[in-house]
């Protein structure tokens, strides 16, 4: 087993590796850029080394930097947690010619499967179902030549993409140009490659996904689905295991093909198949992740594994514990994803400093975050700020923990998409387990009457109460009101913060309640 | 004390007495009695009437909020003894209408050039934060009278990026 491992990553992914690590004796390491040096994961670890400034290719992405801090020290191992390098291939054969561990697939099976285009080849050989389109990346001209040929509307993505970066829908032809530059760029930006490819658009599908685990010794096994159909602009926003629509027979058929998937790239570590699945249950392979998910911790809520115990003891060369025969799904479990970004504002991104935190906790409840009251979101990376997961004996026991944890949950001084799951939770066709990738646009275009909590209290009861909490924490709480103190600026010594964020300190010193 | 507080744009005026368990509060001439503690920096546990309330107090660079269950209000204070009441009057009238950066971010594209012919929803710039592009649309139907951003330019929340008219 690796005495030391440096987590190539940053926020909740970063402290959720590094608890693992803990967890299993081992010391870690974190990497930070200028801006994170306050962030949580930075705290939490053993070990931790600046890689440069904010600008994530001159820091999280900087292979040759993150090498030098596995040298210095000594880290035998590399966990790429997800995004970033996760599902670099040169970033795993430079983990290997410097003879450190890169913790998930061999850059050959990266490459293999890392290229969604030269993973739908590889896969329409072997026989797994596809969704029709081009096998390799296009220039414009025949884009536009085999859209027409298999008919709008359709998706166009970028070959090295995840996470909804670089993808786009077009449905009519003329919108087709600028929807291409626009996934080229963005896929440039993103992954530092262009290849933008197209497949026909599957109207309403579900997006269900199975998660595998394969050792170095042959073994492949599968954990179970993921129902991520709850999506926005083509983002995950909550996921589910198992998925409302998924029978024990269904799930032995999609696991045993997402297994033959992973054993034809002879893939190692975990891994996650994705399925588009039309209205008649039909499937159809879109892509494997060669990495740790996001919502990985459903899948290890309902089969008991812990997926990153796994993928570092696949790493040091053990074996699967376990036999596809004794692994179970038991119970429910459903995750949403925490972001900072603005329900009243078309969910746009929502940095700042985070003033007031109150966080969930109790039975069937578990909180894998990256935030702390007193830090300031940077506006450099990704919007996750936590998952927030809630398990129980059923998907109902589930919802309904989850539902009281949201009512928990308070994060104060920044936008959250919090209140957007006390929606999607209460909606009939969500309880009702009826979901397609449509769903989450279907009820944030309907009006927000149905978002109120049913409460004893009328409105303006509300505001009164309000009118009268407003005199008292002038009374008992005057600091907090007036200097702006509790929760100022605090972003790392050393860090310069730039100048925004002194001037909104300054409003925020200003615009308080006078006592 | 007295104060007169805002909430949402509403004004009441509140009295607030110390009494033996807690507060005695008189809002609009209507008399209340409270017991509030301090829960942590932020938070205040109320009882009122046997009814218990956990109230958030939330800041951000610009405004000021008190939560009370899932609502969330505006709230200004003033203590009428202190004659302080500027007030910045964000004017929103007819006419040119604004397009707003709503978040610090990059400006990557500029869609419609000063002149062009816009209808409401039509794109205006785009702007990228958090490696997301989000397009900033017309609010109206009309021409771009000037674009004041540039491709590649940082803007802050809040700025002016181009001007409908």
């Amino acid at each position: 087993m690796f005495n030391k491992i440096l987590i190539a990553n940053r926020g909740e992914i970063a402290v959720r590796v590094i608890r693992a690590c803990r967890e299993m004796g081992i010391r870690s390491v974190a990497v930070y850029s200028d801006v994170d040096r306050a962030s949580l994961h930075v705290r939490k670890a053993d070990e931790a080394y600046h890689i440069g400034p904010a600008s994530a290719a001159e820091s999280y992405l900087n292979i040759a930097k993150l090498l030098e801090v596995a040298k210095r020290s000594g880290a035998e191992a590399i966990h790429p947690g997800y995004g970033f390098l996760s599902e670099n291939s040169r970033f795993a054969q430079a983990c290997a010619d410097a003879r450190v561990k890169f913790i998930g697939p061999t850059p050959a099976a990266m490459e293999a499967m890392g290229s969604k285009t030269r993973a739908r080849q590889a896969m329409a050989e072997a026989g797994v179902p596809m969704v029709p389109g081009s096998k390799r990346g296009l220039e414009f001209a025949q884009t536009a030549e085999l859209a027409d040929e298999i008919g709008y509307p359709v998706m166009l993505k970028a070959a090295a993409g995840g996470g909804g970066k670089g993808m786009r829908l077009v449905r009519h032809p003329q919108d087709l140009k600028s929807a291409f530059e626009a996934a080229r760029s963005e896929a440039v930006r993103s992954f530092s490659d262009g290849e933008v490819y197209l497949e026909k658009f599957i109207e309403n599908p579900r997006h269900v996904e199975m998660q595998i685990l394969a050792d170095e010794h042959g073994n492949t096994v599968y954990l179970g689905e993921r129902e991520c159909s709850v999506q926005r602009r083509h983002q995950k926003v909550l996921e589910e295991s198992p998925s409302p629509i998924v029978t024990p027979e269904m799930r032995q058929r999609m696991g045993e093909i997402a297994v033959r998937v992973a054993q034809a790239a002879q893939y190692t570590n975990a891994g996650t198949v994705e399925f588009l699945v039309d209205q008649e249950r039909n499937f159809y392979f879109l892509e494997m992740n060669t990495r740790l998910q996001v919502e990985h911790p459903v899948t290890e809520l309902v089969t008991g594994l812990d997926l990153v115990h796994q993928q570092i003891r696949i790493a040091a060369g053990e074996r699967l514990p376990l036999a596809q025969r004794d692994i179970s799904v038991r119970g429910h479990a459903i995750e949403c994803r925490i972001y900072a970004e603005d329900p009243d504002n078309n969910y746009f991104p929502s940095p700042g400093t985070i003033t007031l935190l109150l966080a969930p906790s109790g039975p069937g409840i578990r909180r894998d975050s990256g935030m702390y009251e007193g830090w300031t979101v940077p506006i450099d990376y990704d919007p996750l700020l936590a998952k927030l997961i809630g398990y129980g004996f059923d998907r109902e026991e589930a919802m309904s923990r989850l539902e009281r944890a949201l009512y928990e949950y308070f994060v104060g001084g920044i936008k959250t998409n919090i209140s957007l799951f006390r929606r999607i939770l209460r909606d009939p066709d969500f309880r009702a387990g009826r979901l397609d990738t449509g769903f989450l646009d279907r009820l944030l275009s309907r009006h927000r009457d149905d978002g109120g909590e049913e409460s004893d209290i009328p409105e303006n009861g509300k505001a009164r109460i309000a009118a009268i909490a407003a005199g008292l924490f002038a009374v008992l709480d005057p600091a907090g009101s007036l200097n702006g103190g509790q929760g100022a600026q605090r972003n790392g010594a050393g860090t310069e913060v730039s100048s925004k964020w002194k001037q909104a300190g300054r409003i925020e010193a200003m615009g308080g309640i006078p006592s | 004390m007295t104060y007169e507080v805002m909430v949402d744009g509403k004004s009441h005026k509140l009295e607030l007495a110390r009494a033996e368990h807690g507060w005695r509060c008189k809002l609009d001439g209507e008399e209340f009695c409270v017991d509030a503690v301090l829960a942590r920096p932020n938070v205040i546990s109320l009882i009122m009437d046997g009814a218990a309330y956990e109230i958030k107090r939330e800041r951000t660079p610009t405004d000021l909020h008190l939560w009370v269950k899932d609502a969330r209000f505006a709230v200004q204070l003033h203590d009428p003894r202190s004659l302080r009441s500027r007030k910045s009057a964000a004017g929103c009238g007819e006419g040119p209408v604004k397009v707003l950066a709503p978040m610090p971010g990059k400006v990557v594209r500029i869609v419609a050039g000063a002149g062009t012919t816009v209808e409401a929803g039509h794109g205006v710039v785009v702007i990228e934060a958090m490696k997301m592009q989000n397009e900033l649309k017309s609010p109206k139907q009309g021409v771009v009278k000037q674009v004041l951003a540039a491709e590649g330019a940082s803007v802050s929340a809040g700025e002016v990026l181009a001007i409908v008219e």
